[in-house]
């Protein structure tokens, strides 16, 4: 048992954010879809995403799928490399700091177009 | 006596569980590439409200595109479904109900994969559709 420790909580938040993202996949599987509907349909299905409550759903998303993304790194490292196991605490760590150093950029730029800031991505700056 | 060899538990039985426990890894590597460069594509590169139809006939223009979102559609579903199972067989605790939901999930698994596919194969743009790409 490794209740309590580092492992736990890389396990609990692994299924959790595994979870929320395989939600999110059968959600836009089925938006996308919307393609075969033509442009109006399509169009107006995707400028939900647009919306700043989609906005910040989709940046919880972004967070979970860097965690499970660096998470597995460390799985794959415990499972693969000799002695990796040795150093749970100092891995579990990085995961987390490598989590919010790839998120913080993200959030700038899902978030910019709410208070107006163009960050270059948009034809007109929004 | 189970001797420890410094690497982590892996199963040995060389039946299903042994293929899925690879299978998990193996897409996994792909889905880093793949997811990652997915979210800077259409979050960062180009904001979400252009990523309208316009934006996507002019991408699906180039069949690749097709193949990597096949791709990422396919490793993704069947990573993820094949996780949610894991998760059913931890916490259901009849056989019968782990049947059932195990089959619903592969039924789901079918079909969403169906639309997906069908979705990318069938994409052809609406005459005019070529334009501007973002919503306002």
């Amino acid at each position: 048992m490794y209740r309590g420790q580092s492992g736990m909580w890389a396990w609990l938040l692994h299924r959790i954010t595994g979870l929320g993202v395989l939600l999110f996949l059968v959600v836009h599987i089925v938006d996308i879809s919307l393609l075969g509907f033509g442009p109006a349909v399509y169009n107006e299905g995707i400028a939900l995403f647009g919306t700043p409550v989609v906005r910040f759903v989709s940046l919880a998303l972004i967070g979970a799928l860097f965690y499970h993304a660096f998470n597995g790194v460390r799985i794959m490292l415990v499972d693969f490399v000799p002695k990796a196991a040795s150093y749970q605490r100092i891995m579990f760590w990085t995961v987390m700091i490598l989590t919010i150093v790839c998120f913080l950029p993200m959030a700038y730029f899902v978030l910019a177009p709410l208070f107006g800031v163009n960050t270059g991505n948009t034809a007109s700056g929004m | 006596m189970r001797l420890s060899t410094g690497y982590g538990a892996r199963p040995t039985s060389g039946g299903f569980e042994t293929f899925s426990w690879y299978f998990m890894r193996i897409s996994a590597i792909g889905l880093i590439f793949l997811a990652i460069i997915h979210l800077i594509l259409n979050h960062v590169t180009t904001d979400v409200a252009c990523t309208s139809y316009q934006l996507i006939a002019q991408r699906y223009a180039n069949p690749y595109w097709r193949v990597y979102d096949w791709l990422l559609l396919t490793l993704a579903l069947l990573h993820g479904m094949n996780g949610l199972r894991v998760v059913i067989d931890d916490y259901v605790r009849t056989a019968a109900w782990r049947i059932r939901l195990v089959s619903l999930l592969g039924t789901l698994t079918l079909v969403l994969f169906m639309v997906g596919t069908v979705t990318l194969i069938t994409f052809e743009p609406v005459v005019g559709s070529l334009g501007p790409h973002c919503l306002k």
